[in-house]
């Protein structure tokens, strides 16, 4: 089912069996060109599929948009260890809300898609990795999986082709840092979810320290349609070097959220007003977080941009995962910057002190900040407080909620002083503040 | 411990997922799983997954601390879990689990004394586009209003 | 050999092997980059994020603790930003920990504190709440006050990477993250007491030292641990002529920083309240204070009396006094008293041992070869709970080279864990178990071979002939109870051999002999406790105990002379692998007497000439006397120990492997010593057994 209506503007790709009866079944799936990419691919070397991939210019969908056939290609060919497939279905970057719809929709697109990718790496097991909120997902990708087993999709001798492929799920059970790659797969080895040391990177040392390749789960869907299209004309969808369509997620003061496939490259204005149907009761633009909260956020002014990976970067925030925030005037910047703020301290794995000590520091600032306890000197203290955490914690948790907070005093800082009370003492309360006069 | 068949069944599967020496991977699942059974993850649940994954037992009980949906003490037969993340904020989030926590008479991560309700507040659960977002157990539900929530309240204290 | 690198750090250029950490390639420059998570020996961290360090064209602060060197790297490690972030770490990292440090026990010597001073802000910013959770108690030897915990998770892998135990993990996340124990509210350990130690701060605190004294108003004195045999270096911290502490910061010894719970904690028995102060007469029946020349006279009036009748004496010595006390003793033994009936408590063949290698070089293996060795095994030995030193080595050797071990026991130990191949073999079984292993023993590159009692006799023999028969160099430790087992076989405390495994014309009798033996007019015990588990056949025999406390022996005797225990004196104590080192006295005990100065003085009463007896004294002819002893004076006055082929050429010992039977002591036993330690004794309920190794 369907949790909002397509829009006319989407360039359905990705999207391309959504609303199809029964689209999640394997027939429909099959009758709709279904695993044809994956016996395409089995004609293809290994190296000619990664090739494709880097040809496709497709990105990683998670939020980095590190290029997927690069990654791919740091697999060793010749590893004695066995290699493994994991999908990053650990959706939790807030405003995101994509891979639960594709899933959901088109379970064996993701099947098919970790598929090639084994073809690519030469693995014979994958893991699903969901999170422990997306329950009923694990479900349905168990029914796909044994569909695809039942049908021979999966297994020993997939169709004759000689190859081995084994997909199961793996559940997660609440920690958004389990979305960072290196710390799913700590969860996935039955661990704490603490990112581990880089380098070495998971397409060395993954799974068991055997050679791995993480993806999101769009990364995945996109790779079947690279097969099936040709790797140029998926590059051709979108802009130089950001290959193909995004799922982007759509949520805030709009009139018509949702999750829609659109080109790489759209207008961000555009896909607020023609596929978000606009502001909310007239109300004006104030600023737009382009791609989850870790993203630094946009003015109102500075929304006038084409949404890739690039262009975002370059106006000092980040396409990230899709999840476009579309806030009107109305919006209160210190509470958002709170909310964030407190996200972040509630999902720091503790592991690192600036991050463990720093959101939560930050954290009882906004709150007070927020609750008119602000002192004057707390406005350039978060400020100063974000950039000790930028770019010196052990993962990029610290820098996702330094990211934010930063742009917010900077962009925002005239709502940050009119929430100052003129002299304040601390006192023993809980976490608050109490003026004298 | 003793589990149901279809448990067991699932436990079976999942242990079989992954490699002979790393059965410590399926550490988390088990806990999730059982945890939906038992109703917590109490100290035998710890043992017993211990026990079958081959996995010291601290090391399954700093898992059992990580992870926000693993809980050490019982919950309500309906756990309303509302998001105030970012997204559901902006279209009323926030009001929702205030509404929930007088409704419910109970507040953040706390358990009704009759143990039907328990209320948390969650951070994003991926329902962003269709917020403001609730989840009770495993059931999303989207674009919730106070009404909406007093209606899906009752309802589920009718059938219990 | 790696490639060696040209990098710079602060402007001076230096060459390393490439792949060397930069933490490391600093130091060695004496620049230091400061850290908490880093712990030298054990996993990377990378958490604690102190050790920051500026990199030319690396666009971030990369941590030193993991950066490795390559070539060209220039590096700057006080630069304006790495200032600034370390200020700014700190800065974090005070924002919830207690500023309790007027009551911390940490305060003086907490590296948090260090660092503050050197690194940190002069002001506090943070004007919010503190997380605060109360402290907890997880067993008698450790508490643990989460809100000072810093997570640098060195306590964590202390326990789990160097002692294999594991206790130790970490729950919640984020700012509420605590270390938590296995046993889920408390712990299930050795105790011994390495997560305290080594705890940058106060989180982690002692039951025995907390609240007890300041660092500053300690004196610190390096002595030999007094237990087992292994010979750890303990550093006792005195207050006021009572021991605060143990522990092995400086890594002085052949130890490093490693002690078991009896090396940290288990000094207590030193003022046990029922510590002898007075010498003991018996009159009418019962034991009477007397003074010590009331004592030193009947005890040399007794002996004269024997002596002139051609009567019997027995002399059994101890396997904790010095070696002095023990060469002394069993020379005023035979030629004062003219007997050889001399003997301790054996507790391994190291005699057959030493005639089966005949004065081979490089043939026994030091407590530092057993880190560097390729291949080890264990043959009859619970190294865990018996040589808690030797068990860590072999592991460290394990995590650091990849050493192969091998176990040959009768029943589950530790290093099964880490070990290649497990065997189980029962007693007289244990060489054909060996036999199994031959291929993959010789494999090993080379081999060090550790035994137990379980090997004794013609079994020594087999064995010595089977690693020969490897083609790869062999070494060997013949694992002795106590702190100077190895030394009281070097002295000489033997029937049937002196000092110096030299033979003697006429063997004597052998402890349990004089025991037995009905016509034995005098038994003279120099902390030994026969008696316990034996009884004596001449009811009329005069006994004179030398000992700390009242033992079943004691209780029998006529005359108990109040000794002084090993970190109350000088002297030398040689290890289970041959090395010898040096006691210091940390304390004394009012009333109590060295052993050797209680020798000495009743050889004086008697009037016979025994020679001057200050240990250093006794030690000079001791060099003279035994070839393993001839250390240079240097390495004993620095604390080190020395090893060397204690004899060159045969050993005509009777062997008698009847009478080898190590005492059984676990990790939380030691003899007599062990029961008037509360320490050792609180922790009794905790698993304990040898061959009974079970993971929690």
């Amino acid at each position: 089912m369907l949790y909002n209506q397509p829009s006319p503007h989407e360039t359905r790709v990705l999207t391309r069996r959504f609303g199809l009866p029964n689209s999640a079944s394997i027939d429909t799936y099959l009758a709709s060109d279904g695993y044809k990419a994956f016996l395409k691919a089995m004609q293809m070397a290994p190296d000619e599929i990664v090739g494709e991939v880097k040809t496709s210019a497709l990105r990683g969908r998670g939020g980095a948009g590190f290029p997927t056939g690069m990654k791919w290609s740091f697999v060793p060919r010749n590893s004695p260890k066995p290699k493994y497939i994991v999908v990053n279905a650990d959706e939790s970057e807030p405003a995101t809300c994509k891979d639960r719809v594709l899933m959901e929709e088109d379970p064996h697109g993701l099947i098919e898609g970790t598929m090639i990718a084994a073809r690519a790496i030469g693995s014979e097991k994958g893991y699903i990795y969901i999170r422990g909120e997306y329950r009923y997902l694990i479900d349905h990708m168990d029914r796909a999986i044994d569909e695809a087993y039942a049908r021979g999709w999966l297994g020993k001798n997939i169709q004759g082709t000689g190859m081995n492929f084994d997909l199961s799920t793996h559940t997660g059970a609440g920690a958004y840092e389990c979305g960072e790659e290196s710390a799913l797969l700590e969860s996935l080895e039955g661990k704490r979810g603490n990112p581990r040391l880089k380098p070495p990177f998971p397409a060395t040392h993954g799974v068991y320290q055997c050679p791995t390749v993480v993806n999101n789960v769009e990364t995945f869907y996109a790779v079947p349609h690279i097969i099936n299209m040709g790797g140029q004309a998926f590059a051709d969808l979108g802009t130089p070097k950001n290959g193909g369509t995004r799922m982007f997620c759509l949520s805030g003061h709009i009139n018509n959220p949702g999750v829609f496939e659109l080109k790489m490259g759209a207008n961000l204005l555009w896909m607020i007003d023609a596929v978000g149907g606009g502001l909310r009761s007239g109300r004006k633009l104030k600023a737009v977080i382009p791609g989850g909260s870790s993203c630094p956020i946009l003015r109102a002014d500075e929304c006038d941009l084409a949404m890739d990976y690039d262009t975002v970067a370059k106006a000092g925030s980040m396409l990230g995962s899709g999840g476009v925030v579309i806030m009107d005037d109305t919006t209160d910047m210190v509470a958002v910057g709170l909310r964030i703020m407190s996200f972040y301290a509630h999902e720091s794995c503790g592991w690192c002190i600036p991050c463990r000590e720093g959101t939560t520091w930050l954290k009882k600032m906004l709150w007070r900040m927020n609750n008119g306890e602000g002192r004057k000197q707390d406005i350039d203290l978060i400020n100063e407080l974000s950039k000790n955490m930028l770019g010196r914690t052990f993962c990029a948790l610290g820098d996702a909620a330094a990211m934010p907070t930063i742009s917010l005093v900077e962009k925002f800082r005239d709502e940050f002083e009119a929430k100052v009370r003129p002299v304040m003492v601390p006192v023993s309360g809980p976490d608050q503040l109490v003026a004298i006069s | 411990m003793n589990f149901s068949p279809a448990l067991e069944a699932r436990i079976s599967k999942i242990l079989g997922n992954y490699p002979e020496d790393r059965k410590r991977s399926a550490v988390i699942p088990l806990l999730l799983f059982i945890q939906d059974e038992v109703g917590a993850v109490t100290k035998e649940v710890v043992d017993e997954v211990s026990h079958r994954t081959g996995t010291p037992r601290v090391q399954v009980d700093e898992v059992v601390g990580f992870y926000s949906m693993l809980h050490r003490k019982p919950i309500g037969k309906y756990h309303v879990q509302v998001c105030t993340n970012v997204s559901c904020m902006l279209v009323g989030g926030t009001e929702l689990y205030h509404h929930a926590a007088k409704k419910l008479g109970i507040g953040h991560k706390e358990t009704a004394a009759d143990g039907v309700f328990s209320l948390e507040e969650v951070e994003c659960m991926g329902a962003c586009s269709w917020a403001p977002a609730v989840q009770i157990n495993y059931d999303f539900h989207h674009k919730v209003t106070p009404e909406k929530l007093d209606q899906l309240l009752d309802s589920l204290r009718k059938i219990q | 050999m790696s490639q060696t690198v040209n990098i710079t750090i602060n402007g001076r250029q230096t060459q390393v092997p490439q792949g060397t950490l930069i933490i490391e390639a600093a130091k060695a420059m004496g620049i230091e980059v400061p850290a908490f998570c880093y712990y030298e020996g054990y996993s990377l961290q990378a958490a604690c994020r102190m050790c920051l360090v500026e990199v030319e064209k690396m666009p971030k602060l990369q941590p030193g603790c993991t950066l490795t060197a390559n070539e060209g790297m220039v590096i700057h490690t006080e630069s304006p930003n790495v200032v600034a972030a370390r200020k700014g770490t700190l800065e974090f990292l005070l924002s919830n920990h207690p500023l309790d440090c007027p009551v911390c026990d940490k305060g003086g010597e907490c590296e948090l504190q260090d660092m503050v001073f050197r690194y940190g802000a002069g002001e506090s910013r943070h004007v919010e709440n503190k997380v605060h959770t109360p402290e907890k108690q997880w067993s008698p030897v450790v508490f643990y006050d989460a809100p000072r915990c810093i997570l640098c998770y060195r306590c964590v892998r202390v326990c789990d990477e160097g002692l294999g135990v594991g206790a130790l993990g970490v729950s919640n996340r984020g700012v509420i993250s605590e270390i938590v124990p296995n046993g889920e509210d408390h712990l299930k350990c050795d105790e011994c007491g390495a997560c305290i130690d080594i705890c940058p701060v106060g989180a982690l605190t002692s039951g025995s030292y907390r609240y007890q004294t300041r660092p500053w108003e300690m004196t610190h004195v390096g002595t030999v641990c007094t237990h087992c045999g292994d010979g750890c270096k303990t550093t006792l911290g005195v207050k006021n002529n009572e021991i605060m502490r143990g522990n092995n910061r400086d890594r002085s010894g052949i130890n490093g920083e490693f002690l078991c719970i009896k090396g940290r904690y288990a000094f207590d028995f030193t003022s046990h309240n029922e510590r002898l102060q007075a010498p003991l007469v018996r009159v009418n029946g019962k034991l009477e204070p007397v003074s010590w020349s009331e004592a030193l006279a009947t005890v040399a009036a007794k002996f004269k009396e024997v002596k002139a009748a051609g009567g019997r004496f027995g002399v059994i010595g101890s396997t904790r006094t010095t070696n002095e006390e023990n060469f002394f003793l069993q020379k005023f033994a035979r030629t004062g008293l003219g007997t050889n009936n001399i003997d301790h408590h054996r507790s391994g063949d190291l005699a057959t041992l030493l005639d089966a290698l005949s004065g081979r070089e490089n043939a026994l293996a030091s407590v530092a070869d057993l880190y560097t060795a390729k291949g080890a095994l264990i043959v009859g030995a619970d190294l865990s709970q018996q040589h808690p030193l030797i068990a860590f080595q072999l592991r460290a050797n394990f995590r650091h080279h990849a050493a192969k071990l091998f176990t040959v026991t009768p029943g589950p130990v530790r290093e099964d864990e880490i070990a290649l191949a497990a065997v189980r073999a029962q007693a007289g079984g244990e060489l054909q178990a060996i036999e199994g292993l031959r291929e993959k023993l010789a494999a090993a590159g080379d081999l060090t071979i550790l035994f137990g009692d379980a090997i004794k006799g013609e079994a020594v023999r087999k064995l010595v002939a089977f690693g020969d028969s490897l083609g790869i160099p062999v070494r060997y430790v013949c694992l002795l109870d106590n702190s100077n087992s190895r030394g009281a076989v070097d002295m000489g405390l033997l029937p049937d051999l002196g000092p110096g495994f030299k033979a003697v014309e006429k063997p004597g009798l052998a402890a349990p002999e004089m025991l037995a033996d009905a016509k034995l007019d005098v038994l003279w015990l120099v902390g030994a406790n026969p008696l316990k588990s034996a009884t004596l056949a001449n009811a009329g025999a005069f006994v004179v105990v030398q000992d700390l406390f009242l033992t079943e022996t004691a209780q029998r005797a006529d005359v108990v002379l109040p000794a002084a225990s090993a970190y109350e004196k000088n002297g030398t104590v040689t290890n289970t692998c041959g090395e010898v080192q040096k006691l210091k006295p940390a304390i004394r005990t009012m009333g109590a007497k060295a052993d050797l100065e209680i020798i000495g003085l009743i050889a004086r009463e008697m009037g016979i000439n025994a020679g001057i007896w200050t240990p250093d004294k006794v030690f000079a002819e001791i060099q003279q006397t035994v070839r393993g002893y001839n250390v240079p004076a240097a390495v004993l006055t620095a604390g080190a120990a020395a090893l060397t082929m204690p004899v060159n050429g045969r050993v005509a010992s009777q062997a008698r492997p009847e009478l080898i039977r190590s005492a059984g002591d676990t990790l939380f036993t030691s003899g007599s010593l062990g029961r008037y330690s509360k320490v050792l004794n609180s922790v009794m309920e905790s698993p304990g057994g040898l061959f009974r190794h079970e993971r929690e």
